[in-house]
């Protein structure tokens, strides 16, 4: 087939000949989402104009997504604060994959969080069902058996139509999806705001277990080595953009059939039983050690597995398109290199290993080619249908992309945000507060959320130790070691609108103290930092902001971020979403038998309890100003890394030796909530007595560093001395009484389990079943 | 070659929940003149010549269907006719 | 010289990893049996475990049913090897014939993780001899297909013969006619339920231990007879 001629009804291949004989072919890359300045810089780089597969593979790998061109300069603020004891703490050795942890006996630990926002809007089960795909093959990829999953979900108003359309799809997603692969779910949180009314948030994250002994698995290469793929077909999920050259190679056409325009499915759809054999295909070939480096396929499917293996390797490579196997007719080069479709890898293998390989894929019936070959050309070069329709300097696709200082500005409404604080709201008086705790626990961020959880297995691998609603996900690594892994995620992005600084702080300051509250002490940082457009110089400035905030936060508490994610353009119209970084934070427990939970009564010891921290009168931003008042304002209550660390080591201590029975820390919704969560939870009541200086104080303040726990009686002086040995102050609220079922809070409420269970339990049911 | 249509449908004693659930969903859509929806699958197969009735019927109430909960219909497509609809 | 408990692993198979536990953990040599491998490898019981074999393609179990390990498996149930379906594995021994009726989506559509409650309805079968006293028992469930059927006649048949092993008790998750958790062949040797027992052996990662008799159950009735 020559170059300039097909047959008729048939795709004209822009080959790399082709290009350099038609420079002045306008080519449509504006429609791409690419800059003339960056069109410019790809025809310099190449020394002629790029083919439609190069102009794919450029304006997908420069586009925001794959290349963080608007985060990179910020981001780079956590590489510069984090110092050598702190990358101390991680396994050393892997390259770019720097985000495994060690966990004792010889196991080592991963986890990352990603996001898969917008597709989640379109279609809801599939969006978020490909989204914990993605993430699950991230895991995969660092030589990990991914074990366990954790999602953090934010939805439109509860009350709003299209909630009701976008909630159930996601969780249903999440639930097929997860449940299929035999990953436990251990934690997450969801919560209502109508922000995300146009935008959904569906961060999902997964932590991977492997021996340490096996993290050498890095992007290595060596000349000659075969590049093979394998995974499900590809075909044309998430091409949208690429319609564009679609239509334009149409309209080249001599033939002029008329050929219908494809139909080019914007959303991927995933299929979890290829992942599944895909997951147990791929750690096989890993045990076997016939892998030399390894990528998954993600954003920019091939596009990007293939730059990003050349580029990490000798820096060439040949690949052969005609190899893949497609589940569509017609594929053209650029459709091939863009496709997004699910479930799909690229491993890096020599030569002398690749038949033990393809067996391996046999045996799980996973359909496997060799696409290329690894070269120290310095060039990718790929061809298809004989023809040369790409030839790039890997590493300017993969890395060099464009990188942006995006002008940044904070709001001019920030001033008076700041000063409208909650001190003018009228506050309940006694009387009216007992209502107030059910109104606030039946709210829809307070609610429990069983509605949700309950759809996702817990169990699955019997290694679970704790889950929803436990203030963190716990594992064992496995059945042979004691040795345990702790998750958890928080952001309260209502904290982050009045501070973006102080909400990002503030984030990695709840999620490490609810990995602490189980007795595990907290190792390693990850993020999901979702912001509206980063052309709005006023998200900007909170983006850096929060970046700023949590590199602070993770030098001063010591331990590093080992990698995250940025989601940008979320938006509800021309409205942005509130400022939304989401943390992650891993601990390790040295044996799960030690962990402590949040249920109370349960031992042959009567139990009291105790608030661990202090209170202050901190109601900017809280629950009860939304609910109650509908106010949004003020400064978000303070946050103490310090303390956070003294109340770590506390309950650490307190683990190991037993003296604490039952803990749940305090966040939204303060004292109040946290006594209703417990004492239904562990289906038992108690007796408390709010401290000073008022109830309403006590009960609803969100001040920070604040953990609710149990402590046996013959315990009790062993406690006191740990918190004082701690630095920790603690004050006694009352005892556990199992023998009645209410909650007394003297001289202000007494309310029933079921009462508070029936507030607690009852609100989503309402809205979605 | 020839094609084949296989329906598969949910017996009638069978409480039907995902039925009922399209059904009101589709009320809620504004059709309410469906009164009622019961769901199912279907199989376009693709035969020789050397594949009788019999062997359809067989592999239908086997493999395709199961007998215990599911009653089937198998019909030859004859060559031009039989809506395939584009989604 | 101890019994053997096969486990058989499908592509999608999921809770294998527990039940080659909860085999060792009972006293037995847990040996995985690969779905494309009609040998036994001399076994003396086989659990088909839960998960999503074949991603429930088709119906949930239904290609299973037709692996050569099953065809095996077939034989040597109709020659007496005690055999127990779980979850998925229910599923597989209902498409596979070896048990009546079958198991369909929940009446809730959804999927539903839970501790559920169950009432042992026969304690005198080689899977549930070592449940005696108990009234009740606590047991995981976790699944979107677990409705079991059947018709009239074959569900009169079954509480006539004695062959209902487990019902669901303070509530049906599910809409399981005549709250059938599980069921046995009529001589018990065969047994099928939708809930995990090899998820509650062990307090630390489960609601308790209840789950563990099953399989104590069956090295009573494997070693005794050995003797």
């Amino acid at each position: 087939m020559s170059e300039t001629t097909a047959p008729a009804g048939e795709i004209a291949q822009d080959s790399v000949t082709l290009a350099a004989a038609t420079p002045d072919k306008a080519q449509p890359f504006a429609e791409l989402g690419m800059q003339q300045d960056e069109y410019a810089r790809v025809r310099e780089i190449l020394g002629r104009r790029p083919t439609d597969a190069e102009l794919a593979m450029y304006s997908v790998m420069w586009s925001e997504h794959c290349s963080y061109k608007s985060s990179k300069v910020h981001l780079a603020y956590f590489g510069e604060t984090t110092t050598e004891a702190m990358r101390a703490k991680m396994l050393a050795g892997i390259g770019e994959n720097a985000g495994v942890v060690e966990v004792g006996d010889g196991w080592a630990a991963t986890f990352k969080i990603e996001s898969h926002n917008h597709p989640s809007y379109v279609e809801p089960h599939q969006g978020a069902a490909t989204g914990v795909g993605g993430i699950v093959r991230d895991i995969l990829a660092m030589g990990a058996r991914p074990v366990a999953v954790t999602d953090q979900l934010r939805f439109g108003p509860i009350d709003a139509p299209d909630t009701g359309r976008v909630l159930p799809g996601v969780v249903s997603g999440i639930s097929s999806y997860g449940n299929s692969l035999g990953l436990a779910n251990i934690g997450g949180e969801t919560y209502f705001d109508a922000s995300y009314a146009g935008n959904p948030l569906v961060n999902a994250g997964c932590i991977g277990v492997l021996r340490a002994d096996d993290m050498h698995t890095a992007h290595a290469s060596g000349v000659g080595n075969k590049v093979i793929l394998y995974g499900s077909r590809t075909g044309l999920d998430g091409i949208g953009g690429a319609s564009v050259l679609a239509s334009a190679t149409f309209a080249d056409d001599a033939g002029g059939t008329g050929k219908a325009r494809r139909k080019l499915p914007s959303v991927q759809v995933g299929d979890p039983f290829a992942e599944k054999v895909l997951i147990e295909c791929t750690l096989e070939v890993f045990g076997k050690g016939l892998v030399a480096g390894i990528s998954d396929l993600g954003a920019a499917g091939l596009a990007c597995a293939t730059s990003e293996l050349a580029a990490a390797g000798d820096g060439g490579m040949d690949v052969d398109l005609d190899s893949v196997p497609l589940r569509a007719e017609n594929m053209s080069a650029a459709e091939i290199l863009m496709s997004e479709s699910q479930e799909r890898m690229c491993a890096v293998v020599t030569p002398d290993k690749v038949d033990a390989f393809l067996e391996v894929c046999a045996k799980w019936e996973v359909p496997a080619v060799v696409l290329g070959t690894v070269t120290d050309t310095g060039r990718l070069v790929i061809t298809h249908h004989g023809e040369v329709v790409a030839d790039v300097p890997p590493r300017t696709v993969a890395h060099d992309g464009p990188v942006y200082h995006r002008p940044i500005e904070r709001p001019a409404s920030q001033d008076a945000l700041i000063a409208d604080g909650t001190s003018r709201l009228p506050r309940p008086a006694n009387d009216e507060i007992a209502a107030l705790i059910l109104r606030l626990a039946a709210s829809e961020n307070l609610c429990h959320k069983g509605y949700v959880t309950d759809q996702y297995d817990r169990y699955v691998r019997g290694n679970t130790v704790l889950a929803q609603p436990s203030d963190s996900g716990m594992i064992r690594v496995d059945d042979s070691s004691p040795r345990g892994l702790a998750m958890a995620s928080d952001c309260n992005a209502y904290y982050a609108a009045l501070d973006p600084y102080r909400g990002a702080k503030h984030a990695l300051a709840e999620a490490y103290r609810n990995v602490a509250t189980s007795g595990a002490r907290p190792v390693a940082v990850t993020n999901c930092l979702n912001f509206g457009s980063p052309e709005d110089p006023a998200v900007m400035w909170q983006f850096r902001e929060a970046v700023h905030g949590l590199a602070d936060g993770c030098a001063e508490l010591g331990i590093p971020v080992t990698g995250g994610n940025v989601s940008f353009y979320n938006q509800t119209a021309a409205v942005a979403i509130l400022p939304t970084p989401v943390v992650g934070v891993l601990g390790v427990i040295d044996d799960v038998s030690t962990r402590i939970g949040p249920t109370f009564g349960k031992g042959p010891m009567p139990e009291m309890l105790f608030l661990l921290g202090e209170t202050r009168d901190e109601f900017d931003g809280s629950e009860w100003a939304r609910v109650v008042h509908g106010h949004l304002g003020g400064t978000p209550p303070v946050v103490d890394l310090a303390a956070e660390q003294r109340l770590a080591g506390l309950m650490a201590a307190a683990a190991a030796s037993g003296a604490v029975t039952a803990a749940h820390d305090l966040s939204q919704g303060g004292l109040a909530q946290a006594l209703v969560e417990m004492c239904v939870l562990s289906g038992c009541g108690a007796a408390v007595t709010p401290p000073p200086p008022d109830a309403f104080t006590a009960l609803f303040s969100e001040s920070t560093a604040r953990i609710l726990v149990a402590v046996p009686i013959p315990r009790l002086a062993e406690f006191a001395a740990l918190a004082d040995q701690h630095g920790v102050p603690s004050s006694g609220l009352g005892t556990v009484t199992p023998q009645r079922d209410r909650l007394e809070i003297s001289g202000v409420a007494d309310l029933a389990l079921d009462e508070m269970r029936a507030a607690w339990t009852g609100t989503l049911p309402r809205y979605f079943d | 070659m020839a094609r084949v249509a296989v329906d598969v449908v949910i017996k009638p004693e069978i409480l039907d929940p995902q039925g009922k659930a399209i059904e009101a969903a589709l009320a809620r859509s504004g059709h309410a003149g469906v009164t009622s929806v019961r769901a199912g699958k279907h199989f376009d197969l693709v035969v020789d010549e050397s594949v009788t009735d019999e062997e359809l019927e067989r592999l239908a109430g086997t493999i395709l269907a199961n007998p215990v909960i599911e009653t089937w219909t198998v019909t030859r497509v004859a060559n031009g006719q039989g809506s395939v609809t584009e989604s | 010289m101890t019994a053997k408990i096969g486990v058989i692993t499908f592509p999608g198979t999921l809770d294998d990893v527990d039940a080659l536990r909860a085999a060792r953990v009972a006293g037995a040599e847990p040996v995985s049996l690969w779905h494309a491998d009609a040998d036994l490898h001399g076994v003396d019981a086989v659990v088909v475990p839960g998960g999503f074999s074949y991603g429930d393609y088709l119906r949930a179990g239904a290609i299973a049913a037709i692996a050569p390990v099953m065809r095996s498996v077939i034989d040597a149930a109709r020659g007496g090897m005690p055999v127990l379906g779980i979850c998925n594995g229910f599923q597989v021994l209902c498409e596979a014939g070896l048990l009546p009726g079958a198991l369909i989506r929940n009446a809730g559509l959804k999927f539903h993780c839970t501790d559920q409650r169950l009432t042992v309805e026969r304690t005198d079968t080689v899977w549930t001899s070592e449940y005696d006293a108990t009234p009740t028992i606590l047991i995981p469930l976790k699944h979107a297909e677990g409705r079991y059927v059947a018709d009239e006649a074959t569900l009169d048949e079954l509480e006539a013969e004695r062959r209902v092993l487990f019902r669901y008790a303070g509530g049906n998750p599910n809409g399981s006619l005549r709250d059938i958790a599980g069921v046995c062949s009529a001589d018990g040797r065969i047994a099928g339920l939708m809930p995990h027992p090899e998820h509650a052996i062990d307090a630390l990662t489960g609601p308790g231990t209840d789950g563990l008799g099953m399989f104590t159950s069956l090295m009573n009735s494997l070693l005794g007879a050995a003797a």
